[in-house]
């Protein structure tokens, strides 16, 4: 019976859960700003607001400035692509996932950073100052938080022996609560990077309205319409989708082997959790930070790099026997 | 007849193809136009000839030797065609073809000019010549002939539009810098035929020096061929020497020359030196990541597009040396499997980079010819006026970016898989070594990606910010096909990895005695290079979901009436309409990094604000701290030889007689 449904089930699996993950990402936003709005002692917006803002923007006419290549249109559509295949090679509630052997975790970032290519591109694209503003600082950014991710998952590569996600999960979930000095060390860089690459306080703030002080917003200024919606949807999946590597990476506990009904159940009440706790967590450290000064992002960046490297490094020294 | 004996025959015939294309040329100085429907065609069929010899040596995995009549009475030439030899054939065949193609419509500029199209044919010919010559070569002599004939020929090359002072003073760097490389392999070769006895590669392999001389014979290959191939501190010669020959012959030396100087660096260490050394791996990996990031932080602030290129050349030849000393670690460390990943990650990044930099070097040529210019700050919105050249462009920089799906990252992923495997290795040195060479890599690539992303949307997007560039103009048929074609060859090393890791695996076996045997062992769709459980990827169900996903998402996102998609002015904050003068610039886009990574710079800067002027020089520090003190110094040598000058014959006539008397006692 199993070995009649593996290839059905497997196909599901591969596709399911990067939708899985698609629709509860806009969830995941609302969640960060209703805690952060109940920090500021404010009500805050009902959990579906982000939901109801795409589909108005789905229904909206998209407008293309004037001074753009065909480029600008074709990139929405790539980078949201882009971000749900990278999203498609993390195990969101079972280890079974065959198209974590299709991109590994150095190919996830690969992704991410196609997506980002094309969105710096399509920022720079109008030829206005803005754009080129914000694709700037973006690549700034991304100097020093992409290679700050590689070396996290570099340190836990070495110790997982592979580079499949799904593998390094269940090589966290098989050693059970190990104090390893290097994952300390990697979880740490891994939670400045995410807050790099997502744009949030104290790197970007995604909630401003002033464009010399934006970053990702600065390059989506000329979007609007369907394009608009793609890529801030596409945001939000990035931004589920380094909560889903941090948990996938450094705490896997309650995901499923298989896919028995039970275990899955079991798996998605976890994650919920988890990602909930790691929102709590953002919108608690967006609150009590102020947004830095570009050039102190660099200083930010290199403690991420040098926190990853010393993970490394700590594992090659301690931990390489193991 | 055999495989090899085949693939042989085809490498002669393409010797013989690329020698009657010089002859050729030489008809240039007549009838111009000769040089399109005869020189350019003889050189396609070269390049054609090439890769099928490559290709041959390759999948048929053969060795075949000859010897030539011709050369010194005691040492006529031998040449042999091997596994090795036959990636680098199939690396020139793959750029010489689509060259060929595009020189037609490149050159045909030229012909109103000053400057001689035959110099331009003959040249080119024998430069490619050379090349091939190398790459057969099995004796020293054979190759230190080959050599010197590329080194010369691409010499005229660089120095074709001399009435421009800064293409001569660039070509008289280059030669010299050529020279001392010269110098250096030619002594690598005399240490090494010391202990073999003689000049051919059979003997010198057979009887490699002992650990003390092949460390001697290993440093000045490093200096040789490095310098050849633009490794810190001896690559500034190449950015000066790269963009100032015509484009065509600029993608040849980028992304064919200095492949040839990789092969004759693996051909010495990995196969006559003897035991490698762990030694030298450190070496080569310290270098190779040093060239890596400081060359992809001096392309960043290129506002030249070629010079640019030529940067970024001297990056990814450093991560080629990264990943050879990577190789030379687990080898000289007893983990053959393991080098050979290395090897197949250092071949496969070469190939490559062969095909991007001929690419990015035919579009930058391409944007020469369209817009007369190549300086970023007056180029911008391309991509309208020439779009197909805009979209190969934009291919060949997201494959510079290691982007996946595409070719660049497969090479990239590869070295990083061969760098995670250094918990294998027993010392703790070299196991904190190589990864932070890992880090050096991936810091590398982001520059990488930043690099790229700033030349094409500086050139190709936004809006033109010169009224020439407004005017720009697609360019012919010619020049179109041959940017397609290495868009193809990049295609089909982006998808179909598997291949040729199989292929590359061949040459492997042949240095290291161990190929990827797991490489392909679930099939050709996934590479798994270790073992499918420790890493794999598949990038052609990547592409396609990519495909797919976005295809699916432009349907379901049509607007439910076909209307054109309404155009508006950007958004200029309720202020006057911004002007295309108002856009980032290239150094713009940059600053921020070079703010960051100012110690690396020589950064000669200084604003005008009455005058509304910014003027920004970036230079390479190592001029003052290297070659500007080394010139002094040469010069207080001259003029100390210039003392003995004095014209008098009695001093000439002492000074001779002083060294026979010197010589005699020495013989005595």
């Amino acid at each position: 019976m199993d070995h009649f449904l593996s290839p059905l089930a497997h196909a599901l699996s591969a596709l399911l859960q990067p939708l899985l993950l698609l629709t509860v990402a806009p969830l995941l936003v609302a969640w960060i700003r209703r805690v952060k709005a109940r920090l500021q002692n404010r009500r805050g917006a009902s959990l579906l607001q982000p939901y109801r803002d795409l589909r108005k923007l789905f229904a909206k006419e998209a407008v293309v400035a004037r001074t753009a290549s065909p480029l600008f249109r074709v990139a929405p559509y790539l980078v949201f692509a882009a971000t749900l295949v990278a999203a498609g090679a993390l195990p969101l509630l079972s280890l079974r996932l065959p198209s974590a052997a299709v991109a590994d975790a150095i190919a996830v970032i690969g992704l991410l950073g196609l997506a980002r290519f094309l969105l710096v591109l399509a920022g720079l694209d109008a030829g206005t100052p803005f754009g080129g503003m914000g694709s700037s600082r973006e690549m700034l950014v991304s100097t020093f938080a992409e290679p700050a991710l590689l070396l996290v998952v570099f340190t836990l590569a070495m110790t997982a022996h592979s580079t499949n996600l799904a593998s390094m999960a269940q090589t966290t979930l098989h050693a059970g609560l190990v104090l390893r000095p290097s994952y300390l060390f990697a979880l740490a860089a891994l939670l400045l990077v995410a807050i790099a690459e997502c744009g949030r306080i104290p790197v970007d703030n995604p909630a401003t309205h002033l464009e010399l002080t934006m970053i990702h917003e600065g390059m989506l200024l000329e979007y609007s319409g369907r394009h608009l919606a793609l890529m801030e949807w596409a945001a939000q999946l990035k931004l589920a989708l380094f909560a889903v590597l941090i948990v996938d990476l450094f705490l896997p506990w309650g995901i499923a082997a298989g896919f028995a009904p039970g275990a899955l159940a079991r798996a998605a009440l976890a994650l919920a959790l988890k990602l909930g706790a790691l929102g709590a967590l953002l919108a608690v450290a967006e609150t009590a930070l102020a947004k830095m000064r570009l050039f102190r992002v660099p200083g930010f960046l290199n403690l991420a790099f040098m926190l990853a490297l010393l993970g490394l490094l700590s594992h090659v020294i301690l931990e390489a026997a193991t | 007849m055999n495989t090899g004996a085949l693939a042989l025959a085809l490498a002669g015939a393409a010797v013989v193809a690329a020698l009657a294309s010089a002859a050729s040329g030489l008809l240039a100085t007549r009838w111009p136009r000769t040089l399109s429907w005869l020189a350019f065609p003889l050189l396609a069929l070269c390049g054609a000839t090439a890769l099928a010899a490559g290709l041959l040596a390759l999948a048929g995995d053969t060795t075949t030797t000859a010897i030539l009549p011709l050369g010194l009475p005691w040492l006529p030439w031998h040449v042999r065609l091997d596994p090795l030899s036959g990636v680098f054939l199939l690396i020139l065949g793959a750029v010489l073809v689509p060259v060929a193609i595009y020189g037609p419509g490149y050159t045909r500029a030229f012909r109103n000019g000053r400057d001689s199209l035959a110099a331009l044919g003959v040249f080119t010919g024998l430069f490619v010549t050379g090349m091939l010559g190398v790459v057969l070569a099995a004796d020293a002599f054979l190759f230190m002939v080959a050599w010197e004939l590329m080194s010369l020929a691409s010499y005229f090359l660089v120095t074709f539009q001399h009435e421009v002072a800064e293409h001569r003073r660039a070509a008289f760097l280059y030669l010299l810098m050529a020279h001392v490389a010269g110098l250096a392999i030619l002594l690598a070769f005399g240490v090494l035929a010391a202990s073999g006895g003689s000049f051919a590669f059979a003997a010198m392999r057979s009887h490699p020096p002992d650990a003390l001389w092949a460390s001697v014979a290993f440093a000045l290959a490093l200096l040789g061929f490095g310098t050849k191939a633009g490794l810190l501190p001896l690559h500034l010669w190449l950015p000066e020497a790269h963009p100032a020959a015509p484009s065509h012959i600029s993608a040849l030396m980028s992304a064919v020359m200095l492949k040839v100087a990789v092969y004759g660096f693996m051909r010495v260490v990995f196969e006559l030196l003897g035991p490698p050394q762990w030694g030298w791996g450190v070496t080569l990996v310290l270098v190779g990541a040093t060239t890596a990031v400081v060359g992809v932080l001096f392309a960043l602030q290129q506002t030249d597009l070629k010079r640019l290129l030529a940067y970024s050349s001297v990056e990814n030849l450093g991560i080629v040396f990264l990943a050879l000393g990577l190789a030379l670690i687990f080898l000289g460390s007893g983990h053959p499997a393991l080098a050979a990943l290395a090897l197949v990650a250092a071949l496969y990044q070469s190939l490559n980079h062969a095909l991007l930099k001929g690419l990015l070097f035919l579009g930058a040529g391409a944007v020469l010819h369209g817009a007369h210019e190549r300086n970023l700050e007056r180029l911008g919105g391309l991509q309208r006026r020439m779009p197909r050249t805009g979209l190969f462009f934009l291919i060949g920089c997201m494959g510079m970016a290691a982007l996946p799906p595409l070719n660049g990252f497969v090479s990239e992923w590869l070295t990083f898989q061969a760098a995670l495997q250094a918990w294998q290795l027993g010392s703790g040195l070299l196991r904190i070594l190589v990864p932070v060479a890992a880090a050096a890599l991936a810091l590398t690539a982001a520059l990488g990606a930043a690099a790229f992303v700033r030349a094409y949307g500086s050139a190709f997007l936004g809006r033109a910010r010169t009224r020439h560039v407004r005017r720009a103009h697609e360019v012919g048929v010619g020049m179109r096909l041959a940017q397609a074609l290495l868009v193809a060859a990049c295609a089909a090393a982006a998808l179909l990895p598997t291949t040729l890791v199989g292929l590359f695996a061949t040459a492997t076996r042949q240095l290291t005695g161990a190929g990827l045997d797991q490489a392909g062992s679930r099939g050709w769709l996934w590479l798994t290079p270790i073992a499918p459980d420790v890493a794999s990827y598949a990038p052609i169900p990547i592409l396609l979901v990519l495909a797919l996903l976005g295809a699916s998402l432009v349907w379901a996102l049509r607007p439910s009436r076909q209307v054109p998609v309404r155009r508006a002015d950007p958004w200029d904050c309720g202020f006057a309409p911004p002007t295309p003068r108002m856009q980032y610039s290239a150094a713009g886009f940059a600053q921020p990094i070079r703010r960051v990574f100012a110690m690396v710079y020589a950064l000669d800067e200084d604003t005008d604000a009455a005058a509304a002027t910014h003027r920004l020089l970036v230079r390479d520090r190592l001029w003052g701290w290297l070659y500007a003190p080394l010139g002094v110094a040469l010069d207080r040598l001259a003029e100390l030889a210039r003392r003995a000058q004095t014209g008098h014959v009695r001093r000439y006539l002492s000074w001779s007689l002083i060294t026979l008397l010197v010589l005699l006692w020495i013989i005595s």
